[in-house]
């Protein structure tokens, strides 16, 4: 009777043991050696990525409200243009479009379009908060994807004036991905244009230029398949806000100094050079107000 | 009709005392609430991703209540050798058969009222208003799940173990749900003689994917016109007709001993 308990008691014990021991192991096995505060992600395991996809497609869907091809319809969504695009709050007289769907097949396809979403639509104003649930999610799954964070702090800031959430955000994406110049452009862009924190901005720009440089001054300007090649609006948008906050920052002459590095590879060589005129302009009349007059 | 109503009348009863309901309902709101309490960056008027996690659950509860229930009847009456006592009363097979379909029915139409109630509570928590689409949501939904209590009724009477038959409709029933309503574009894309068979079973199947207004309600469009509704609910009310007539039709040669 007693040797029975006994070596249920000792049995338990060796399963808590072994239990203990494997726990922290297989938890570091599926997360290739990096901690995760998601539970979701410990349970999804190597299957996270896929569902992250998952999740920033029904943020698509959701930000089509619902009109969205599945994956037999794909091959019908090159018929839709964009220009095909309508909004809610505008009338349509019960125009139906194609779109996707293309013609009715059947009797069964045209009745079935009665009870789901036809219309291309995208959601408007303030209703684009439904799609985040779906981007948090998709970046606890895979906080590696820094686009996930990228839209996100768009539509938190852009449409939301949610920038102190935006903020959070990104911090949470930088401390996922330390050096990544887009995450530190978006902190940036917070500081400058939501805070007016012109120092910090400086500083976190002047950083996301550094590690643009480091990741992309190996890569090709192009490639064959146009992927994995520089990334040259990034770099125009980060000189963009840096002369913006040496122009708020009253350091006009830095200010031309990025203009000129911004019309290197500038997508309109033209606007920049014009911006350049006018800067050197205000510089030259600021010189001129600055000397002394002499009697 | 007296004598179905009695017997629509015990199952329903049956199936109320059975915990599967309760279950599955203290699950829908559990989860449910465990999403409308997520934090999604401090904005408190997100709702159409829990009214979609909210209407999956309904959906997945609709079923498992249905097919289970159903599946259960005819057997069981056969194991413990009910079904001779009952057939010894003046009753036709047929009316049997009808009896225990109007009480799966019913009760499943009661669970997914309660159901639609709380999802419309949970919408309204929110949305500060309750859509006329969620009757036509409920009514839709309830049709459909006519047709899958006769289709198991059905089976029931065909196989011969009731987990074979309840695994063999919710694939049948998953399968419609998922892909039936592109079966037409698989088959363009199909050599002969594929593509006519393929065809052929879209035409053929009962389209549950018709019933699914989930889409429309999640993301606030306008609720499908009444014709609409009243056209798919004879179209459902068709398919049930013929699966409670072929199983009617199975039972009345089938020996029971």
């Amino acid at each position: 009777m007693w040797r029975g308990r006994l070596i249920l008691i000792l049995l338990l014990e060796s399963c808590f043991s072994l239990a203990a021991w494997l726990e922290p192991r297989h938890t570091e096995r599926l997360n290739h050696g990096e901690p995760t505060g998601s539970v979701l992600g410990s349970l999804l395991g190597d299957g996270r990525k896929m569902v992250a996809d998952y999740f920033n497609t029904e943020a698509d869907v959701y930000f089509h409200s619902g009109y969205y091809p599945s994956m037999f319809e794909q091959a019908r969504k090159e018929e839709e243009s964009e220009g095909a695009v309508m909004h809610p709050e505008e009338d349509h007289g019960g125009h139906e479009e194609k779109g996707y769907l293309g013609e009715p097949l059947d009797w069964i396809d045209r009745f079935s379009r009665h009870f789901r979403p036809n219309r291309h639509t995208h959601l408007p104003g303030e209703k684009i908060r439904e799609i985040l649930p779906w981007l948090k999610l998709s970046a606890e799954l895979d906080p590696h994807n820094v686009q996930t964070y990228m839209v996100t702090d768009y539509w938190l800031r852009n449409r939301l004036g949610k920038s102190d959430e935006a903020l959070d955000f990104v911090r949470d994406g930088l401390k996922n991905n330390p050096h990544s110049p887009d995450l530190l452009f978006a902190l940036g862009q917070i500081f400058l244009e939501d805070h007016k924190d012109y120092f910090r901005a400086k500083n976190v720009l002047l950083a996301a230029k550094f590690w643009w440089h480091k990741r992309d001054d190996s890569k090709p300007a192009k490639s064959q398949t146009g992927e994995d090649t520089k990334d040259f609006l990034l770099l125009e948008r980060i000189l963009g806000s840096l002369v913006k906050d040496e122009e708020a920052s009253g350091n006009l002459t830095q200010a031309l100094q990025y203009l000129q590095e911004l019309k290197l590879n500038a997508t309109n060589p033209a606007g920049v050079q014009k911006s350049i005129d006018n800067l050197q302009a205000k510089i030259n009349a600021a010189g001129k107000t600055n000397q002394p007059t002499t009697h | 009709m007296n004598k179905i109503l009695a017997v629509s009348g015990v199952v329903i009863r049956e199936i109320y005392r059975r915990k599967d309901f309760y279950v599955l309902f203290i699950l829908t709101v559990l989860i449910t609430g465990l999403m409308w309490f997520m934090n999604f960056f401090h904005d408190e008027q997100i709702i159409r991703f829990i009214k979609e996690i909210c209407l999956v659950l309904i959906w997945i509860s609709g079923l498992v209540i249905a097919i289970t229930t159903a599946a259960r009847q005819i057997p069981a009456e056969r194991e413990s050798r009910t079904i001779f006592p009952l057939l010894a009363k003046p009753i036709a097979r047929w009316q049997v058969i009808v009896g225990k379909f109007l009480g799966c029915w019913l009760a499943t139409g009661i669970a997914l009222l309660i159901f639609y109630i709380f999802f419309a509570l949970v919408s309204a928590s929110r949305e500060h208003t309750i859509s006329a689409g969620y009757l036509e949501a409920f009514w839709l939904h309830w049709q459909m799940l006519g047709i899958v209590i006769a289709m198991t009724l059905l089976g029931s009477i065909t196989f011969t173990a009731p987990s074979s038959n309840m695994t063999i409709i919710f694939i049948v029933t998953l399968g419609i749900l998922v892909m039936g309503g592109f079966l037409h574009l698989i088959a363009e894309r199909m050599s002969e003689p594929s593509a006519s068979l393929l065809t052929a079973i879209y035409f053929t199947i009962p389209h549950l994917e018709l019933f699914n207004m989930s889409e429309l309600i999640i993301h606030d469009w306008p609720s499908a016109p009444w014709i609409d509704v009243l056209l798919v609910t004879l179209y459902g009310f068709s398919y049930t007709a013929f699966f409670l007539l072929a199983a009617c039709l199975v039972f009345r040669r089938k020996a029971l001993n």
